[in-house]
């Protein structure tokens, strides 16, 4: 198989130029320009037309649109994510739903405690515990009336079990597809878990019915363009901070790992830590898409974590073009946007199309839609 | 005798209930039954009747009694005699030669016995021969002498108790055992002691049934898993790629049975029970061909490229997902087991073995010869072999490689198709029978490794007896997270599995 492996056509996807020390600027005139115009878009034109201008004007921005907009920006980061482990440093996770999830879960305990003694039972319990007949909350659930302390539950939970599974993988050299195999093993035997009810999250139903969040009433679309903003602003935060990353001599030395972990290691460098790093913040990132899901799709349940959806992410970034960054962020929209419209349109024939994506993008597409562009250019 | 029973006082009832039971006319079953049910009246002071629906039956003869006399008296029933009653129509049931009759009546035993049942149960044991009718008179006799007022009878019915192994009798058992209010129920000490002593040895019994039952529900989950796995084992092991429709090429196995099921039952309704043996090399067959058609089209054409080839078959598995769901719909279809494998044999008391999961134990063993013997005796399975190891070298020595790698390829997935087959047996036929295989088989060619077949077959057997083990333990959903956590930490300290192959290499 080593063999086999460097016979494989190498592709460099967003090649640096060569023999310059410096590093190269974050990103070119032009694309600034251009996420100039996307911050302009996502934090002011599509909330002030949700808000301000009226309903029967064609300008206007259905309450519908935003929260689609919102879902889809946080796949979009989540394939950012992805990017960042597959994409440049060629680990593919088949586990980035569970960390999603983690985050959106930890969110979810935050907003099922601010639901208070609104729920079906009036209870100051969470309507599931009261139906399990608790008493009192169980002690991981301590604190979780605090905002802050869920936001840095939201980065800490994720983070924490990656670097804990990404240290003893890693330090093993667990690679290529038993590494992926592992991560999906991982995601299921959570799935499984969260799944019962006496683990203390809601079991199948998970958490849904919030009613506010930082006292703010959730559906009230002022919240709701809120929330948009910020998950707006966290794209394109997190499209710059993955930019500076691989653009960073630490950028390299992953790209590397991707291309020649071998050689690699030969030259001196221990891929272990590297690999951790990025493995780590992409978790990170993901558990931040899924708290910033959570209170805009209203639900968040065990079903994330199933292994089918962790490979659909694989395939966002993929479709977008790996290593690119900005490419799978379109790949996400593309794929979810096609999504919504299959299911509502051909419900049957969803699984078909998404089947064939997989299939021929990787058989005909390896660069993904980004790839085409920079056909197109060069 | 009818009219003692009407008229009596209660203890000449009771004995006339007595005397009626032995005299084994099926009459008088309908007359017990019509008195515990207030049918029973009497007329002046020598008739009986039995009046239903407004028509009176003469009781002692039989003869119906027309018209309904003017003045009648209902038999009143208390409990003592519906109690006594009801125990004499269950053990006169009990000589029925009806075997659901038998069972009945001592399932009704059970629950309302005396003592004044204990000679007609006795009597009933003696000519019984079905081991579940016999199982339940025994505990009923015990139960009854335990509750006696008898020193010597409560003792013999302990020291009876230790030769039963069933769960009920533990239970009996314990009642003896058991305290109120601080004092034993059972003031004598002697009885007590040979209570504990009939307990534990019981309780050994049905701790080594409960053992057998385990081992063996672990070694059909086992085999299950080695069948899911053994192709997955051998295109992984070749080709070094994942294929995750591997699940959909079981499910499509189990769909293959179902239409092979349905054309026997259709054109061969005769033949019927023999259509599994038709429907396995079919089931091979369909899901070889649909793997070699997979391999040619898009599997091939990613060699090298083991990730993408994960995310292609992923895709694959969608599409035959879908593609079942609109030819046979998305609910389960019935697959029906042939008459020769319902039923089972017990072994133990409790302790049942369906024909079934033996026939699939035994299958995957044929199937695991089978396997082995090609992969060790023929042609193919030595360039397969060499393939494995070495594919450069294999190749430099005129092994036409894309040739073994299509047919290894057909071959793991004929193997799938043939645990589909065994699986529709035992379970559920739909379109996502696969994904639930899946990540289990995953996890058995992990730990297993690559390349040997005993890998397989041991992580296999392992863990199917480990997860039901710890199922016992800690419940279901528990047991399998552990076993995953337990593969997660495993491949830590070997990651490539329990038998690899040695070779010098930098990276696998």
């Amino acid at each position: 198989m080593s063999v086999q492996k460097s016979l494989t056509p190498t592709f460099v996807p967003g090649a640096l130029p060569h023999g310059t020390g410096a590093l190269p600027r974050l990103w070119s005139g032009k694309a600034w320009a251009f996420l100039g115009a996307a911050a302009l878009v996502l934090l002011v034109v599509v909330p002030v037309c949700n808000l301000l201008v009226p309903k029967d004007s064609v300008f206007h921005v259905s309450d519908y649109t935003v929260t689609l907009i919102g879902k889809i920006m946080c796949y979009a980061i989540v394939a950012l994510a992805m990017d960042l482990i597959w994409g440049y440093t060629g680990i593919l996770s088949l586990g980035h739903g569970l960390f999603f999830a983690l985050g959106g879960y930890a969110m979810g305990m935050y907003l099922m405690r601010s639901i208070g003694r609104d729920g079906v039972y009036k209870s100051d319990l969470p309507d599931f515990m009261v139906f399990l007949d608790w008493k009192t909350y169980p002690w991981y659930w301590s604190f979780t009336d605090n905002f802050w302390y869920c936001a840095l539950l939201v980065v800490l939970v994720p983070g924490v079990l990656a670097f804990v599974f990404g240290f003893f993988a890693f330090r093993s050299r667990i690679k290529g597809v038993y590494f992926s195999i592992i991560t999906q093993a991982l995601t299921y035997a959570f799935m499984l878990l969260f799944f019962r009810n006496d683990t203390g999250f809601g079991g199948n139903n998970g958490f849904t019915d919030f009613k506010r969040i930082l006292g703010f009433p959730i559906a009230a679309p002022e919240t709701r363009v809120a929330m948009f903003m910020v998950t707006g602003a966290a794209l394109l935060g997190f499209l710059c901070l993955g930019r500076a990353i691989v653009q960073s001599k630490l950028g390299r030395v992953l790209t590397a790992i991707r291309d020649a972990e071998t050689r690699v290691m030969f030259s001196g460098y221990n891929p272990v830590y590297f690999k951790l790093f990025i493995w780590t913040l992409s978790a990170v990132i993901c558990g931040v898409a899924g708290a910033l899901y959570v209170p805009q799709v209203g639900i968040i349940n065990p079903s994330e974590m199933s292994p089918a959806n962790s490979i659909e992410i694989a395939i966002w970034t993929a479709v977008g073009g790996r290593g690119t960054l900005i490419g799978p962020v379109i790949g996400a929209a593309a794929v979810n946007l096609g999504k919504s419209w299959f299911t509502q349109a051909l419900p049957e024939y969803w699984l078909f199309a998404l089947g064939l994506l997989f299939i021929l993008v990787t058989l005909y597409l390896p660069r993904g839609i980004a790839g085409l562009w920079i056909k197109k250019r060069s | 005798m009818v009219r003692d029973l009407a008229f009596g006082d209660s203890e000449v009832r009771s004995k006339a209930i007595g005397a009626l039971v032995t005299s084994a006319d099926p009459a008088v079953v309908s007359l017990l039954q019509a008195m515990i049910e207030g049918e029973v009246q009497t007329a002046g002071d020598r008739q009986v009747l039995i009046v239903r629906d407004d028509k009176a039956v003469d009781a002692a003869t039989g003869q119906a009694v027309d018209p309904l006399p003017e003045t009648r008296e209902d038999v009143v029933v208390n409990n003592r005699m519906r109690r006594e009653l009801a125990t004499a129509i269950a053990s006169f049931k009990l000589s029925s030669p009806d075997r659901a009759v038998r069972l009945a009546a001592a399932r009704e035993l059970q629950n309302n016995a005396d003592e004044d049942a204990l000679p007609a149960i006795a009597a009933a044991l003696a000519k019984e021969s079905d081991p579940e009718i016999k199982g339940l008179l025994t505990l009923t006799h015990a139960s009854v002498q335990l509750g006696s007022t008898d020193r010597a009878t409560r003792l013999a019915a302990v020291r009876a108790l230790a030769q039963s192994d069933t769960g009920a009798t533990k239970t009996l058992l314990l009642g003896v055992l058991a305290k109120k209010d601080g004092k034993f129920v059972e003031t004598d000490d002697e009885i007590r002691v040979e209570a504990e002593r009939s307990l534990s040895a019981v309780e050994g019994r049905l701790l080594k049934g409960d053992i057998a039952a385990r081992v063996f529900s672990g070694i059909s989950l086992g085999t299950i898993l080695l069948l899911a796995a053994l192709g997955l084992a051998i295109t992984y092991g070749l080709m070094g790629v994942i294929n995750m429709a591997h699940g959909e090429l079981i499910m499509v196995g189990a769909y293959a049975t179902y239409v092979v099921q349905n054309l026997f039952r259709q054109y061969l309704p005769g033949a019927f029970d023999w259509y599994l043996l038709f429907a396995i090399p079919m089931a091979f067959l369909v899901s070889g061909l649909v793997g070699v058609v997979l391999e040619r089209t898009v599997i091939r054409h990613l060699y090298g490229r083991p990730l993408e080839t994960l995310l292609a078959t992923w895709g694959l598995s969608l599409i035959l997902i879908q593609a079942m769901r609109t030819i046979f719909g998305a609910q389960n279809v019935q697959v029906e087991n042939p008459v020769w494998m319902s039923g089972g044999v017990e072994i133990m008391t409790n302790v049942v073995l369906p024909w079934s999961r033996i026939i699939i134990v035994a299958f995957a063993g044929g199937v695991l010869l089978l396997v082995w013997g090609l992969l060790t005796r023929t042609r193919l399975g030595l360039f397969v072999r060499a393939v494995t190891q070495n594919r450069q070298m294999a190749s430099a020595l005129g092994v036409r490689t894309p040739k073994i790698d299509m047919l290894a390829f057909g071959l793991g997935s004929g193997i799938a198709g043939l645990a589909g087959c065994a699986l529709s047996q035992i379970g559920n036929v739909g379109p996502d029978l696969g994904q639930s295989y899946i990540v289990d088989s995953f996890m058995v060619v992990v730990l297993g490794g690559v390349g040997q077949l005993a890998g397989t077959v041991y992580a296999a057997l392992g863990l199917g007896i480990a997860n039901k083990f710890l199922e016992a333990w800690q419940g279901a959903v528990l047991a399998k997270i552990a076993v995953l956590v337990f593969i997660i930490i495993f491949i830590q300290k070997r990651p490539q599995g329990l038998f690899a192959l040695k070779g010098r290499q930098v990276e696998a």
